[in-house]
């Protein structure tokens, strides 16, 4: 099971309060965990990737065990400590805009 | 008793005012969706209770709300807005080519007699149609395809469409503005358009009277005469008597022709409403008075009315969707700041209350007549 915690409009949206737990199937990745949490939660589509392309929005990053893996290639595998649900795999909004 | 319903966008979220006939007495609600951008909200003429509002931040991009119980609970539905085939490109700021690529709602219009059509006017400039609630949306790639598209430039706000007017004698025949390409008409539902500025001059054009290119900030019309075309140009009040296909200058004495906002009342269509603003360049409203400016003769004779507005040290701007009126009589006329105030006058004009003082900037403004 992999957690994930997502930041506080996109909690809103999908009508959630605390982390969400997803069953990933195949191996844990970036486009395998988001994949899962669009199809578990219609209504995140478009709001973390674009429609279409899956291009990550501008001011969304990727956390991992307190470290920054936005910029790390899509499919490759999570920290064991996020596959294992040990820890969570975090959505954060950049702190930008007004 | 009849009653009023005003849908509030704020750049922080949404708020829902209803008062009775009288309009004095208003309950606020909200805000929903607190912190999103919510550009527009608009309710169906056909079922008052079926409303649509735009909802975007820059995290999250655009999500769009339906609410089929007059804005008690609310349901995203679809947000994916794919344009046509290959989106090509248009004119950048610096004169070079760029793709095109969405961003926002600016503006939703539902249909005039089915509650599950709605039309969403987006930035970058295009026209959405949704013929299920808002489920799934499909381009009406013919404006965008138009020969004169790759000519279309972004005005300082981006390159937005942001007014929608389906004529209620003819729904096939609706006219759109982009803000700055200029005026469009389609006579075929959708399907083919064309440029309708015959008339319009902007000087900031090296050709000033070109067939693309001006920044219309809205237009307005009554539908009981919906040939008859309102429009508050970046500079300009012009006006329209054959549907678009010529315009003519109204601004009169007014005491500056820059605004954004225009609308025509319910019951008189030769009363129309504006918000002078010093300049392009200040934005804020001259002398520092807020003042709306009404016409009783469809233009050129302008008379400020400003019983109940700020008329010493204001310098808020109201935004091209932050003007609206209803359908009572005495009909009521409204409008937002982006300071924040909500005012409204149930007497035409005559005199204006602040119902709400401390809003978020306020993006729109739609009122709603409930039986």
């Amino acid at each position: 099971m992999i957690r994930v915690v997502l930041p506080h409009h996109l909690r809103a949206l999908a009508g959630v309060d605390g982390e969400v737990s997803l069953d990933v199937r195949e191996r844990a990745t970036q486009r395998t965990v988001l994949d899962a949490l669009e199809a578990r939660y219609p209504v995140l589509r478009g709001t973390i990737r674009d429609h279409g392309t899956a291009k990550r929005r501008d001011f969304i990053r990727f956390f991992a065990c307190g470290t920054d893996i936005t910029l790390d290639p899509a499919d490759d595998p999570l920290p064991e400590a996020v596959a294992s649900g040990t820890e969570p795999f975090r959505v954060v909004a950049a702190m930008a805009g007004g | 008793m009849s009653s009023v319903r005003l849908l509030v966008g704020t750049k922080k979220g949404a708020f829902v005012l209803t008062s009775d006939g009288k309009r004095d007495d208003w309950k606020i609600e909200g805000p929903l969706f607190a912190g999103w951008e919510m550009y527009h909200l608009k309710g169906s003429p056909a079922d008052p209770d079926r409303l649509y509002a735009s909802q975007s931040t820059g995290w999250h991009g655009q999500v769009v709300q339906r609410s089929d119980d007059g804005g008690k609970t609310w349901e995203p539905v679809g947000n994916e807005f794919t344009y046509d085939g290959v989106p090509g490109t248009h004119q950048w700021y610096d004169g070079t080519q760029h793709p095109w690529e969405f961003a926002r709602i600016w503006h939703l219009e539902p249909s005039l007699t089915d509650p599950d059509t709605v039309y969403a006017g987006v930035e970058d400039a295009a026209l959405f149609r949704s013929t299920d609630g808002g489920m799934t949306w499909q381009e009406l790639s013919g404006l965008r395809g138009h020969p004169t598209g790759e000519q279309w430039q972004p005005g300082a706000g981006g390159l937005c469409l942001h007014t929608i007017l389906i004529n209620p004698e003819d729904p096939q025949r609706m006219v759109i503005a982009i803000s700055a390409a200029g005026t469009f008409r389609t006579d075929d539902g959708g399907e083919t358009w064309r440029p309708i500025n015959r008339g319009l001059r902007s000087r900031e054009l090296p050709d000033e009277e070109r067939e693309v290119g001006h920044c219309v900030h809205h237009i307005a019309m009554n539908p009981s005469r919906p040939d008859v075309l309102f429009m508050q140009k970046h500079w300009h009040v012009m006006r329209s008597d054959d549907g678009g296909d010529s315009w003519q200058k109204v601004s009169g004495n007014l005491p500056s022709d820059f605004g954004f906002p225009i609308e025509v009342h319910a019951h008189e269509p030769d009363t129309v409403y504006v918000v002078p603003i010093e300049s392009d360049s200040e934005h804020v409203p001259p002398e520092g008075k807020l003042r709306v400016y009404r016409s009783r003769t469809g233009g050129n004779e302008w008379e400020a009315l400003t019983n109940g507005l700020p008329q010493e040290h204001c310098y808020v701007n109201v935004l091209r969707d932050a003007m609206s009126v209803d359908g009572l009589d005495p009909g009521g006329v409204y409008f937002g700041t982006t300071g924040g105030q909500v005012y409204a006058s149930p007497d035409g004009g005559d005199s204006w209350t602040a119902i709400v003082h401390d809003l978020p900037s306020v993006l729109s403004v739609e009122a709603q007549t409930l039986p």
